[in-house]
């Protein structure tokens, strides 16, 4: 298999789904399976399977790493790290990213059906982990006939699952880039989470979950949750410099409750757009995914202890003015990683973009990962 | 090795082949990079300046940006053969201490700093009555990263005062290695190897 040109396999290529048989087992105990997973690839495997690189994707990012989006027709969510020149290049590594379980672009999740009744699952679908994310990209590997990855990388949440697969799976994985993301979720992640949680199970569309069938979506609490979540992803500094206290195409405040304000009616915007392209419970898995998250917890409260089993190169990288996942995080994990004699990178970059820096434009984010990719090839 | 300042060459001449070494204050990893390369040694870094970390990671270097003064205490004993701090000494907050965490985590410790006592800062400050500002000391004193000012003596002294062995030592004089006699008068540069 290995000889033969891949692209032509139809596993390969954008736009792929694939029904696993499973089950997998999650954290909850429960079992998932069948299960249906989205994904793409870019490039071709080589001959030893030597240049995989995994993809992981964010909170409310998708498989369209590096082609356009479907709905929103925008380019794919990282273009500016994978792509022809870019670090993660197709001409060089084979590239797979896929939808994360829970989520709504594909993969199972609880606007999928149900086989059992032929209904959505709606919050009937199992509650997931990241490592449960982690296991059902296992299972695609499997089905893809992957057993190792040259790296796999990922931010924000991409990171998290990232961070996650050399706990895992150590002989798995030979690098791993984590970028803007931590090993655990703190009580003010959390705390953000539940309002957006909170926002959407008040909505009355929400109805429990079931409102797929009239079409009738809470699209008013997912947007104020979007909102609210959408704040902590930007900096201060950021914010004030985009906006500032102008109006919005007005001249004067109205005394009224309309989005006087740039940021109100950008905001606004960001929940709005988001609706069409995200469904409300899988905002809820994945939110709640993410709060179960604490890589020390699952190995008795040493981070140390997590990564004990892998001979994995790690490079994380933080942004100074991200205080969703601030430096502080990346630093716990870099001690811990030093502790246990891991070959560890870590730098703090510059940005005005807080969180966000990880997807926007940012020289030395490419050069850092460029550098550490290729440093394995050494 | 013709590229690498002279003290890092001295070095770089010295480790053994394959060594598993920590170069505290590595800069944009121009040590690390001629130890990966002509010694195959493991070589880790720790360097405070976020742009010189992303120069090192972007020669493929495992760099860790984190202070000598509060973040050696995460690496566990005796993990690395050598422990280099190469002109940083005199830019921490607390040299013994530093010194004292390189010998915990490290069999060996390069330590080179340069030498205050040179005869041209002597001069400078006997009759210039000004801090001295000289080739290897650039900076001055309120701009300068050196908040510790040491002599090749000051340094023995420390060393006999805290039991640490002297394994070798090279003094510099511009690029080339100069005599031991009289080295705290005519060394601009000091490389000390201790062990525990």
């Amino acid at each position: 298999m290995a000889s033969l040109p891949l692209s032509d396999d139809s596993r390969f290529g954008l736009r792929r789904q694939v029904r696993l048989a499973g089950p997998i087992a999650l954290s909850s105990g429960a079992r998932l399976g069948p299960l249906d997973i989205a994904y793409e690839t870019y490039g071709a495997m080589n001959a030893d399977k030597s240049n995989v690189i995994l993809i992981c994707h964010a909170l409310t990012g998708d498989q369209y790493v590096a082609s356009d989006h479907p709905v929103t027709g925008k380019p794919g969510w990282w273009w500016r790290m994978v792509g022809e020149g870019r670090p993660v290049d197709p001409a060089r590594h084979f590239i797979i990213c896929s939808n994360v379980i829970g989520s709504c672009m594909g993969s199972s999740g609880p606007a999928s059906l149900d086989p059992a009744t032929g209904e959505p699952h709606g919050m009937r679908f199992p509650v997931l982990t990241i490592a449960d994310m982690v296991r059902a990209q296992a299972a695609l590997l499997d089905h893809l006939g992957v057993e190792r990855l040259a790296a796999v990388i990922g931010g924000s949440m991409g990171g998290m699952q990232a961070l996650t697969w050399p706990t895992l799976f150590p002989d798995r994985v030979e690098s791993c880039v984590v970028i803007a993301s931590t090993a655990r979720h703190s009580a003010q992640n959390i705390a953000f989470h539940e309002v957006g949680r909170q926002a959407i199970m008040a909505d009355p569309r929400w109805r429990g979950g079931d409102y797929y069938a009239d079409g009738q979506v809470p699209s008013a609490g997912l947007a104020v949750a979007r909102m609210a979540a959408h704040i902590t992803y930007l900096s201060e500094a950021g914010l004030t410099e985009k906006f500032g206290r102008r109006l919005q195409g007005r001249d004067a405040k109205t005394f009224g409750f309309d989005a006087d304000f740039q940021v109100e009616s950008y905001l606004r915007h960001q929940g709005l757009s988001f609706v069409d392209r995200f469904d409300a419970n899988s905002y809820l898995y994945i939110t709640r995914a993410m709060d179960y998250y604490d890589i020390a917890e699952d190995h008795g409260g040493s981070l140390a202890r997590a990564f004990a089993a892998t001979s994995a190169r790690f490079c994380l990288v933080s942004f100074d003015t991200d205080w969703l996942y601030p430096t502080a995080e990346s630093r716990i994990i870099v001690h811990a990683l030093n502790a246990g004699g891991a070959q560890a990178s870590f730098v703090e970059l510059s940005s005005p973009f807080g969180h966000d820096a990880f997807l926007l434009e940012c020289p030395e984010l490419n050069r850092v990962v460029d550098g550490f990719l290729r440093g394995g090839r050494a | 090795m013709s590229a690498l300042r002279p003290d890092l060459a001295l070095i770089a001449r010295t480790v053994r082949p394959g060594a598993r070494l920590l170069d505290v204050g590595c800069g944009d990893g121009a040590l690390m990079a001629v130890l990966r390369d002509r010694a195959q040694a493991d070589a880790r870094g720790l360097e405070i300046d976020p742009s010189n970390v992303a120069a090192a990671v972007g020669r493929g270097l495992s760099v860790v940006q984190g202070d000598a003064d509060t973040d050696l205490r995460y690496y566990p004993d005796a993990s690395f053969d050598y422990a280099i701090l190469s002109q940083t000494l005199q830019t921490t907050r607390r040299p013994d201490l530093v010194v004292e965490e390189l010998l915990r985590i490290a069999t060996q410790a390069f330590v080179s700093f340069p030498n205050f006592a040179h005869w041209r800062g002597r001069i400078s400050l006997l009759w210039g009555g000004r801090m001295p500002v000289t080739r290897l000391l650039p900076d001055r004193w309120y701009d300068t990263l050196n908040i510790h000012h040491v002599t090749v003596d000051d340094f023995r002294a420390l060393v006999k005062e805290r039991g640490w062995h002297i394994d070798g030592q090279w003094f510099l004089k511009g690029d080339r290695e100069t005599t031991h006699a009289n080295a705290n008068l005519f060394a601009e540069h000091a490389v000390f190897l201790l062990r525990r």
